[in-house]
Formats: C-alpha cells, structure tokens, sequence
C-alpha cells in the first residue's frame, strides 16, 4: 500500500485511517502486504497474521550474530535487506510456521547468545532422551541411539557391541582400547574427535554429538 | 545580629525539610530505573574544601536523618566577609543530605540561593539521555561534580532495533570531564558507546577514579580493561555488565600492579575467555575490602573454593558456571567455603549448575537476598529443593524451565518475596510445550504478597489470573508482561486482555512501569490513561486498534516519562496528540507504526525544544517515518548522527 506523494500537510488523508485499520484475521492468514516488495504496512495488518521480517535494524555496521543460523531461530542481529527475502517464501505458508520477528521477544542479545551456547551444548540433556547418530567404519547407514539410556560407559559400549556385533577391546587410559578391531569415539561439541571413555561419563553425556565406531587402526592416534 | 539571622535561615531550612517528603526518602523511586544490579550508591559524607564556619555540626554521613541538625551551633564570631558567604554554607551542608536528584530538582526551585547552593553541594549527577544535555552545559549547572550516571541509546538498542552507530559515544563527555571534572571518581555508563580510547583516555585523565560501571555497552574490548586495570591506582569498581565486548583475552586481569589492593567490586562476568585462576587468586586475597565478586565461565569450582575461602566477606558473588564434576570431597570442600560466607546477600551466575552441584551452596543461603538463576536451567524440583534454603529471599530470577511446579514451589517458600524475573529458556522454540503458564504467576502472588515487581515471560495468559494476581498483590510498581506469541488472546476465552491491564492498573494504585503485551484494543489503553496516574514508564508492541489507544495515554497519563511503542496502528493523529506531553517527558519511541514523515515535521515545528528524529528502513518509501525517537533537550539537534537518523526539522 502506497502512501500519496502528493500528501499535503493535513493529517487526515495522511492518516490513511482504512489503511491502518485493524482487521482480525484467523491465525495463519496472509495480510495482503506480501505480496508486494514494499512491507512498510505491516504494523496495520492483523496482529495474528504471519509477520515478515523483512525489517534491516542495522546500519552500516553489521553485528555479526552469535547465533548459529536455523530455520526456527530469529534472524534478529542487523543483517540487512538479505534477510527479508530469506523469509519470503515462508510468509504464506499455510501451516502457522510463524517467521520471527527482529527484537521480539524483548530479550537482550547478551541473553539470547548464553541460552544459544547452553542449549548447544546441553541439547535437550534435561529431559526427553539424547539421540545421537552412530556410524561405523564400512558400515552403509547409521544407527541412532539414546544415550540417556545407558549409566555408563560399560553400559554403552555393551549396548554398542551388541547392536554393531563386534567387541571392543580393553579400555586403558595410556592406550585406548587395545586388542579390537574398533574403538568407538565420539565428536564433541566443540567438533573434536574424543575416543571415548578419556572423560567422565557426566561430562561425556553433555558433550556428545555424534558417535563414531573407528577402525582401530585409526583410532591408536587418537589415545595420545 | 547575624548569629540570629543564620539561626533564621537554618530554622527555616530545618522546618522546610522535616515538612518535607525529603526526610523520609532515602531511595527514590527514581532510582529503581537504572539497572536493578546498580543500585544508586549511598553518597559518602561530605567534606568540604572551604574550612568549615560550622565546626560544631558534626559530620553527618548523606544517609543520615536531620534530627542530628537539631543540635543548635555554639556562638562564634563571624567576621564581615564571611557574612555573605556564611548562609549558603549552611544551606550547602543541609543540602549535601539530599541524595535523590528529584528532590535536588525540587530543592534547586525554590529561590536563587537555593539553587546556586544546590548545584554546588551536589556531587553526582545523573543523566538519563546523554542528547537531552551537552557535557558544557552539566559542567556549568554542576561545578563540583564527582560521579556521573549517563545513559544512552533508546532501550530497544538491546533488541536490535537501533543501528549500531546510531550514537552515545561516551568520548565527547570525557574530553568535557577532563578539563571541568578531573577529579571525577565514578562513571556509570548504561547504553553508551565506549571505545578503548575512552576507556584508556579516563584512565590516563582521571588521578582520582575510582569506581567504572559498563552496563549494556558497546564498543571496547578487553583492551579497554586493560587500560582502566594498569592505570587506575585507587579502583575500587569494576563492573562489567552485559557488554557488546571484543574478548580478546583474559590477560586485562593481569594488569592489575601486584601492590593493588582496593577493589570492592569486580565482576566479569559475562567475559567468555580464560583469565588466569592464580592472578584471580592473589588479587582477592589482596583485595581485603572485596565485597562484590562475579567470575566468569573460566573459573572452575576448586578456583571458586579457594577464593570464597579467601574472601568469605563477599556481600555479593557471581559464581560462574558451576558446572565441574566434583568428588565428595570436592563438594564437601566448597560447601564448606559456602558455609564461611556469612554476609552472601547476593548470589548469581551458576549457568550450568546441576542439581548435585547446587546444593553445595545451601550454607550460604540463609541471609540471601537475591538469587538470579536466570541463566541455569533448572527444572522444578531442583529450585524447590534450593528455595527452602534461602528464607529471606527478596528478588528470585529465574528460568521457564522451573515451569508452574517450581513456582508453586516458591509461593510456598518465599513469604518476602518483593520481585520475580522468569525469562524464558528457549525464546523461538514455537514448539515449546508451555513452561510457564497463568497458574504459575498466580501460585506466585498466593504465596508473595508483597510482590511489587513481576516481569514475566509467557505464552498463555488469561484475563482471569492477572485480575488474581493483582488482587493478591496490589502493591505492584512494576507489571510487565510478556506474553511472546504477539497479539495473541486470552486462551481461555479467546477475548482480548483488556480486562486484564484494566485489572492492574485500577487495583495497583502505585504503578510505575508497565508493559503490556497480547490481544489488546483501545480498551486497554482507554484504562491505562484513566487510572495509571503514576505510571512513569509504557512499553507496547503489537496493540491496540486505533490512534485512540495513544491518545487515551497521551491525554491521561500525567506522570509518563517514557513511552516505546513497536508496531502498532498508531499513526500521526497519535503522535500530535501528545504535542504538550513530549517536553515533560524523557523520549517517545514510535517504530512500525503509522507515523509519516509529515506528522515528525509537523511536531518538530509545533515543538521546537524536541528533537525529533527518524531512523529510515532500507526500502521503504519516502513518506513513511519507520522508527521514531523524540526526547526533550537543552542541546539542540544532535551533531554526531549517523546517515540513518534524520533530525526532522519544521521545513
């Protein structure tokens, strides 16, 4: 919707009254706006239609922003025009895949970023259980498994073992797990590949992305 | 003659102040809107640099009453050229015991004499938007200026609605401080820029600074740290908040000379890198008046033992992280530190405690004040197990994670409980099953009736448990409500949540700050504007229907000092409707509204002492006013804005 170039210094037809009208909609619906470039009346349109954020906060200098893009987090840093057309096809989408909105909820960016970190690296640990994917060396296609279920590292490598049919070897902290074909080692958050067992099973647990059972060839470099 | 005639003037200053309101108010309410973990200071007793005419008037710390005064002044002999000079000393005294800068304002009103010996007595001052003023100006009104409180960007800068060069550069004032001020002592920065430069620039400038407090700031880095740490001989505070920081690097704590010992206050808290444990270490041990200590992630549990064991005087600790596995006898170890800290009246931090873990603190819990647990996730259980603990508690931060059972668990535990945060944990996870809801809140007001400040995330509200809450608190100051999907209804009725800030703000007589949130109409804003006569400060998004709703505001709000609005249909009608309101106000802020270029013109015209200013979106059209900031100011327009922010004038 244009406002009149023309506009005069009267406040009436500046007002646009039927413009800014607040019309309910049901949830999920469409306001008119998106369908052009200009998203410059979204504030008139129904509070519970989907909301753009083709909104640039940023000036010339770009925070960068210390959240890990993903499709459901909110592109709230001052990236600028880009991010509009990133959320375009999403603004019609039928079900109510809300786009965010910039600075909305009301969280300071110093918040956002420490409750981002932690649920990285305790991702959903509190809680319903903790699938990580396990591959093994020559193996075609991965597993998944709970880590939650397991008690400890003898509980693990047992449940391991019996889904892979293989045995791991003896575990010493000098030599990893000497006399077996494989080792298992996992990835941790910081993307480091761990053999596991080297730490605490609580610190395993909220560190643990993904679990892979190496040849242990490959993994006697690991243990030094 | 004259030994009567000051007598006279005393009397009248003496009468004059216990019929006032002054006597009483030790901490304005004023105070409670700068950072609630700032507190405004108690200024320290005078001591004047002309000698005394009044030796008998014992020296009376600021906090103190006036019944002191009472004592009545031996008789001396005045000389001639004192006569002049001798009653302004004498209301310099008394007027040194005010602390709170609305009733300086007051003071300053009454006559001549009255204001000249104001703004000499006063020591600190503070400004709550740096453009309102020019550093020239403050230095003139207040020659004897010693601690500074300056306040920056519009406060949606902390949701990244305000560009990151849009301004509040710090480095202007302290160049003006330099010259007028060099033996300023404090400075208070909340929303400001501040670079290494300034940071190096008020360690070098200042011989006497004492006390830094960064708040919501941008623009240094560990560098700047760096500077204040080598340079700053009589620190006493460092108080690193929140910061928009380069971290290049815990080395800034190294800096500090192996012979300093003055520090009272020391948080890094929210610094992400290592600083080395054993300079930490040494520092506290030396630090014997260390009273506020707040350590970062870096700092392990045994690190974390041995300074509480060094330092079991600490007031207020930041325990950082709190996440070690510990041994039983690691645990033991530091609960018996906990155990030594006998004056803990703050605890915060503890980011990723786990429950094990967190019941090493208990011991130290019994005198606790305040508790922020607002970065642990902690579930229910967990925080009703800890709350018992903790039986003087005021103010509780927490996350949603402890869901409504853990806040029946402190309803049922915290019988003092003035205030409550409950942030939420995963702020964009739509799919979050609700973790606090209606039933939380109003547990909290059964068990909390002197709950008077509530911020509260959610994602479901009814009409209902407000109109409870505020029926079982009615002494609210402060009401903000959060309820994060915008513009969403009363769950339960799938009405509007008009009747629910109708509730609040006709049953809480002493709002202060409000903030509104879900399905609202003009009705909403049609009760704020005939009952909220106290409230000072109004945060809106996402409401509303029409320009009514602002202009109810605009037209019944006596006391608003600050509004910010976020997309809603107010347009220009609105924005005029306030034209007498703006100059007794601190600034509006108007963003996705309907404003247009021509009603800024209009109001920059109509009122000359505003500034009006307008932050343009990339690809809107030329008429549209996308962001709009208005403040009252002595200064003029401003002089270091960005391209981005137009100042509107009348043409």
């Amino acid at each position: 919707m244009e406002r009149s170039s023309s506009s005069s210094m009267e406040l009436d037809s500046d007002l646009n009254l039927k413009a800014t009208e607040l019309r309910l909609g049901l949830p999920g619906h469409c306001g008119g706006d998106d369908d052009g470039p200009e998203k410059s009346q979204i504030s008139s349109t129904s509070p519970t239609t989907v909301l753009t954020i083709g909104r640039s906060s940023g000036g010339s200098n770009k925070r960068s922003s210390p959240e890990a893009p993903s499709s459901n987090e909110c592109r709230s840093q001052s990236d600028s025009s880009a991010s509009g057309i990133e959320f375009e096809d999403r603004d019609c989408a039928p079900p109510p895949a809300k786009a965010q909105v910039v600075g909305w909820p009301p969280i300071r960016s110093y918040r956002k970023t420490c409750l981002q970190q932690q649920k990285r690296g305790s991702e959903s640990s509190s809680g319903s259980g903790m699938y990580v994917k396990v591959s093994m060396d020559g193996a075609p296609y991965l597993r998944k498994v709970d880590v939650k279920m397991y008690k400890s590292y003898a509980d693990l490598l047992a449940g391991l073992e019996s889904m892979f049919k293989l045995k791991f070897g003896e575990y010493s902290e000098r030599e990893g797990y000497n006399g077996s074909a494989y080792a298992p080692t996992y990835e941790d958050k910081d993307g480091d590949w761990m053999l596991v067992g080297d730490v605490s099973w609580e610190m395993f647990i909220s560190s643990c992305k993904r679990l892979r059972i190496m040849r242990g060839s490959e993994a006697r470099g690991l243990g030094n | 003659h004259l030994f009567i005639h000051s007598i006279s003037i005393f009397q009248a200053v003496l009468i004059i102040l216990h019929l006032s309101p002054f006597g009483s108010l030790l901490f304005s309410p004023f105070s409670s809107h700068l950072s609630s973990s700032s507190p405004i200071p108690h200024r320290e007793r005078e001591s004047f640099d002309s000698e005394s005419l009044l030796s008998p008037f014992p020296q009376i710390s600021s906090s103190g009453g006036i019944s002191a005064m009472d004592r009545s002044p031996k008789r001396r002999s005045i000389s001639p050229d004192d006569a002049t000079r001798f009653p302004d000393e004498v209301l310099e005294r008394v007027l040194a015991l005010l602390d709170s800068p609305k009733d300086r304002s007051a003071v300053s009103l009454v006559c001549r004499d009255w204001y000249s010996a104001e703004s000499w007595s006063r020591r600190h001052v503070f400004i709550g938007n740096c453009y309102s003023v020019s550093p020239e100006i403050v230095a003139r009104r207040f020659p004897r200026i010693r601690s500074v409180t300056l306040k920056g960007k519009p406060r949606f800068s902390d949701f990244n609605l305000v560009p990151d060069n849009w301004g509040a550069d710090v480095h202007s004032w302290l160049l003006v401080f330099a010259s007028e001020y060099p033996f300023l002592e404090e400075l208070r920065l909340k929303r400001m820029r501040v670079t290494d430069e300034s940071l190096e620039f008020l360690a070098l400038n200042f011989p006497n600074f004492r006390a830094l407090s960064l708040l919501s700031c941008d623009g240094f880095s560990t560098g700047g740290l760096a500077s204040v740490a080598t340079h700053c001989k009589n620190l006493t505070e460092l108080d690193i908040q929140e910061n928009g920081i380069d971290d290049f690097g815990g080395e800034w704590l190294s800096c500090f000379p192996d012979n300093f010992n003055t520090l009272e206050v020391l948080n890094f808290s929210h610094l992400n890198t290592d600083v080395n444990p054993d300079v930490l270490e040494r520092l506290v041990s030396r630090c014997r008046s260390l009273k506020v200590l707040k350590v970062n992630r870096s700092i392990s549990l045994d690190c974390l033992q041995r300074l509480l064991v060094s330092a079991p005087q600490l007031t207020e600790l930041g325990a950082g992280s709190f996440s070690q596995e510990l041994t039983p006898r690691q645990h033991a170890d530091l609960e018996h530190a906990f155990g030594l800290c006998k004056n803990l009246s703050v605890l915060t931090g503890l980011w990723e405690a786990t429950a094990m873990n967190l019941s090493a603190v208990y011991p130290a819990c019994s005198r606790l004040s305040f508790l922020n647990l607002s970065y642990t996730a902690l579930q229910s259980q967990e925080l009703a197990s800890l709350l018992p603990h903790c039986p003087c508690l005021r103010r509780l931060w927490v996350l949603d994670s402890v869901g409504d059972k853990g806040l029946e668990a402190v309803g049922a535990n915290c019988p003092s409980l003035e205030e409550i945060r409950v942030f939420p944990a995963d702020p964009f996870d739509e799919d979050m099953i609700n973790a606090v809801t209606e039933s939380g809140i109003v547990a909290v007001s059964q068990g909390c009736p002197k709950l008077h400040y509530i911020l509260y995330f959610c994602r479901q509200m009814t009409n209902a448990a407000v109109a409870t809450v505020v029926r079982n608190c009615p002494d609210f100051t402060h009401f903000r409500l959060c309820i994060m999907n915008p513009g969403q209804p009363d769950h339960t009725t799938n009405q509007p949540m008009d009747e629910a800030f109708g509730s609040v703000v006709k049953t809480c007589k002493k709002l202060q700050r409000l903030s509104v949130s879900g399905l609202l109409t003009d009705l909403t804003f049609k009760y704020i504007g005939k009952y909220a006569k106290n409230m000072e400060t109004l945060s809106v998004a996402f409401a509303g229907s029409s320009d009514l709703g602002m202009q109810y505001v605009m037209e019944g709000c006596s006391k608003l000092r600050k509004l910010e609005i976020r997309d809603c249909p107010f347009g220009n009608a609105a924005l005029l409707s306030g034209l007498e309101k703006y100059e007794s106000m601190r600034s509006l802020w108007m963003s996705a509204c309907n404003v247009t270029m021509n009603g800024c013109r209009v109001l920059a015209r109509e009122m000359p002492r505003l500034n009006v200013e307008v932050m343009k979106e990339e690809g809107s059209d030329d008429c549209k006013a996308d962001k709009v900031y208005v403040y009252r100011t002595v200064a003029g327009p401003r002089r270091d804005a960005p391209p981005s922010v137009l100042t509107v004038s009348s043409l």
